[in-house]
């Protein structure tokens, strides 16, 4: 026996103040704080497939075009994020290069995959796991802010290290597709309705 | 969505929701796209041509890091460094910008800078810290290539560098190089571009660049000599080292100039050929026209007299000393010096033309020296050897008219013409101070030694220091003063004990051992400047750099 939807009980529930109303038609706004009522998140899916898609494009120029630029004692770099990878852990570095291999590649793929698996599942109503599903989509929502530290740690080096005489380092286009990157999949993760996932069943009874 | 949604949902929400959902979230994917497409289009237009270089080694090239350069701006990538099939050669690779198409003329060159120290001084410094890189100059052809052979080494002159080559003939290459500095005024200019052995085998053309706009001072009175090696003279200003820069001590160089109120110089064209003098002195030399061998047979020793010494007539230096050899007159049995001398009448100047004048115009040239030759002896012209530098010791020959000389006999059709001597005047001098040295037995001069003993100490001293801290050229040539000044103490202080202090010869001492004083601080003044400025050894003193010197 499983516990009623809000919607068998006629309720929607405000995205806001979280105030049950009264689902019909003369309701459209919250009577409490005015918020326009929906049933679940309008147009998840769409919105989750536009975003995630343009967060894919801009995910290839994030990762060919150089995210900074260091000039050090007459030695002109210009490092891609794969290429510092490689850099430190040809140097030694390993646990860094892991840590930021993580946070700029497997975060991001991680989240195109589970993103991309959650909506097709849910637009091809899958009964299937759902537990799992909803822990998956969780745990998206915690990872999402450990793939800006690419970001961070390129504007940290930008605004500490200046060596003046001996070199400089300067952030390149790349850096500003990988924000936008992470803040396109923080997007679409937020605009998916996990309830989606849960919403199959009862017209599957 | 599934067609129970379709069925609970009134159709108007779905209208809503697709116009907004088509209309505003699908334009943030769109505008990714336009943005990457964009991006794309951008690279592939800015994206130039690729080519290939063969190089016989690879240094330190690295694929992705080391860049393509023309004057220092980067015009392209290494994209690949590889092996060739062959296993014999490296292929480079290498991604030019849009802009650097010029650069796929069939004769652009390329080659790899590195630290190099070589004929035309250290380069490439640079590279140590950032790496190799391929430099690379574009052609004028009008074929395009994508394969290319890289230069081992950088090229003499790149093409477009302004500027004139000429032909020099040189006896010999000597220290010279391709590459090798050529200097105006130690200013570099230029540099040796090629040499070959001429066709005739006797002399070698070495071709040199000089870069505009300092290629406008090669005119047609410019003579270049070569400018290796350091030059330490002593005259009477002092000891004078003269000295282009370490590179061309080192690797050789070259030099040019005009002589001294040579003609209006007009300007030369490219290609022109000039000689190559071995020294300046003798560039610079006025043009000396046709030598005449002359001969002198003197009877008295010539210590001091090397070949190359100068021959005076009446002062002016118009030739030099070839050979210095002795004879035996059996008849007499005595050891004559004979001296051959080649002499350059037309150094005599103005003289000589109106000497010519004046000389039978039929005779042939060549026989009209030799006749003026023959009439100034019968003049009383004499040749005598006389001391150049007191210091050093050094003869050089005069010839000069004694009307109170007695009569010589000509050989009008002897070759080499024989000019008849006088015993030397150094000879004279002996002479006099052996009898002065009989004359007077005892004098007291302890004040003038003790002040003498002082400053050769003091000039012992400095010769210590020159010795321990300064270049053994330089320490073989003060070395060499030291030695005379010694032997100069030595005889001047036999001379003090002979000589009287009221006597005119013990006044001429007096001024000789001044004269020994000047010397001693101006060697002092030498060996403090060359300690305070020890370059002066390598760039030549500024003062020398400054005048036509
Ligand atoms: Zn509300």
């Amino acid at each position: 026996m499983t516990p009623p939807f809000a919607e068998q009980l006629n309720l929607r529930l405000c995205h806001c103040c979280r105030l049950a109303c009264p689902a019909d038609e003369s309701a459209a706004n919250c009577p409490r704080c005015g918020s326009p009522l929906h049933m679940r998140k309008p147009n998840a899916i769409a919105r989750t497939w536009a975003l995630m898609l343009a967060a894919l494009v801009f995910y290839i120029p994030a990762n060919v075009l150089p995210i900074m630029h260091t000039d050090a004692l007459y030695r002109e770099s210009s490092t891609t994020i794969l290429g510092s990878v490689v850099t430190l852990w040809q140097g030694g570095a390993w646990d860094i290069a892991a840590i930021i291999f993580i946070a700029s590649v497997g975060v991001p793929v991680t989240k195109f995959l589970v993103l991309g698996l959650l909506l097709i599942t849910v637009q091809r109503g899958s009964l299937r796991s759902r537990r799992e599903r909803t822990v998956l989509y969780r745990a998206l929502e915690l990872i999402g802010y450990w793939s800006m530290l690419d970001v961070f740690v390129a504007a940290l080096l930008v605004s500490l290290v200046q060596f003046g005489v001996f070199g400089t380092i300067e952030p390149r286009l790349g850096i500003l597709f990988f924000g936008l990157v992470v803040v396109l999949t923080m997007l679409a993760a937020q605009s998916f309705d996990p309830r989606l996932i849960w919403d199959t069943e009862p017209r599957n009874e | 969505m599934s067609d129970d949604q379709m069925y609970r949902e009134p159709g108007e929400a779905e209208v809503k929701s697709r116009r907004w959902g088509l209309s505003l979230v699908w334009l943030v994917p769109l505008v990714a796209v336009l943005v990457g497409l964009s991006m794309l289009i951008q690279a592939w237009h800015d994206a130039g041509p690729t080519v290939r270089i063969t190089f016989e080694t690879a240094g330190s090239l690295a694929a992705e890091k080391s860049p393509v350069k023309y004057r220092n701006v980067v015009i392209g990538e290494v994209t690949s460094v590889q092996l060739s099939e062959d296993h014999e050669k490296v292929i480079v690779t290498a991604q030019l910008n849009r802009e650097a198409s010029s650069f796929t003329r069939e004769d652009s060159r390329y080659w790899v800078v590195r630290p190099r120290v070589g004929t035309e001084g250290i380069s490439g410094l640079d590279t140590l810290l950032s790496g190799d890189f391929i430099a690379a100059d574009p052609g004028t052809s009008e074929q395009r290539s994508e394969t290319f052979k890289g230069l081992e080494s950088p090229p003499p002159v790149t093409y477009g560098e302004p500027g004139k080559r000429f032909q020099l003939k040189a006896q010999n290459l000597g220290s010279l190089d391709i590459g090798s500095p050529i200097y105006y005024r130690k200013v570099r200019v230029g540099q040796v571009v090629s040499y070959n052995l001429d066709d005739s085998g006797d002399g070698v053309n070495v071709a040199i660049f000089v870069t505009a706009p300092n290629d406008r001072f090669v005119t047609s009175g410019t003579r270049f000599w070569n400018a290796s090696g350091i030059d330490v003279g002593v005259s009477a200003n002092g000891v004078d080292i003269d000295a282009q820069s370490l590179i061309s001590v080192v690797a050789g160089g070259i030099a040019f100039g005009s002589p001294p109120g040579a003609d209006p110089p007009t300007p030369v064209k490219a290609g022109a050929e000039f000689q190559l003098f071995d020294e300046r002195e003798t560039a610079l030399a006025p043009s000396k026209g046709p030598a005449q061998r002359i001969r002198m047979r003197f009877t008295q020793s010539l210590r001091g007299l090397s070949e190359g010494a100068a021959v005076d007539f009446m002062g002016k230096r118009i030739g030099e000393v070839t050979s210095v050899s002795l004879d035996y007159d059996a008849q007499n049995k005595t050891f004559p010096v004979i001296v051959d001398a080649r002499v350059y009448p037309q150094l005599m100047g103005r003289a000589y033309d109106k000497l010519l004048a004046t000389v039978d115009a039929g005779s042939r040239e060549q026989e009209v020296i030799p006749k003026l030759f023959n009439r100034f002896v019968a003049q009383g012209l004499r040749a005598e050897a006389r001391t150049g530098n007191l210091l050093t010791g050094q003869l050089y020959l005069a010839l000069e008219f004694y009307p109170d000389a007695g009569p010589a006999t000509v050989d009008a059709n002897r070759r080499p013409i024989l000019i008849p001597t006088r015993p030397t005047s150094l000879d004279q001098l002996q002479d006099q101070l052996m009898a002065l040295v009989n004359k007077f037995s005892e004098i007291p001069l302890e004040s003038i030694a003790g002040n003498m003993d002082g400053s050769l100490a003091e000039l012992r001293q400095t010769m210590e220091q020159i010795n321990d801290d300064l270049l053994p050229a330089t320490d073989g040539a003060l070395q060499g003063i030291n030695d005379t000044m010694k032997n100069m103490q030595q005889t001047l202080a036999s001379a003090a004990e002979t000589l009287d202090p009221s006597s005119p010869e013990r006044q001429r001492l007096g001024l000789a051992l001044d004269e020994v004083e000047r010397m001693s601080r101006s060697v002092r003044e030498l060996a403090d400047y060359l300690r305070r400025h020890p370059e002066a050894l390598i760039q030549g003193r500024p003062e020398a750099a400054r005048g036509n010197r």
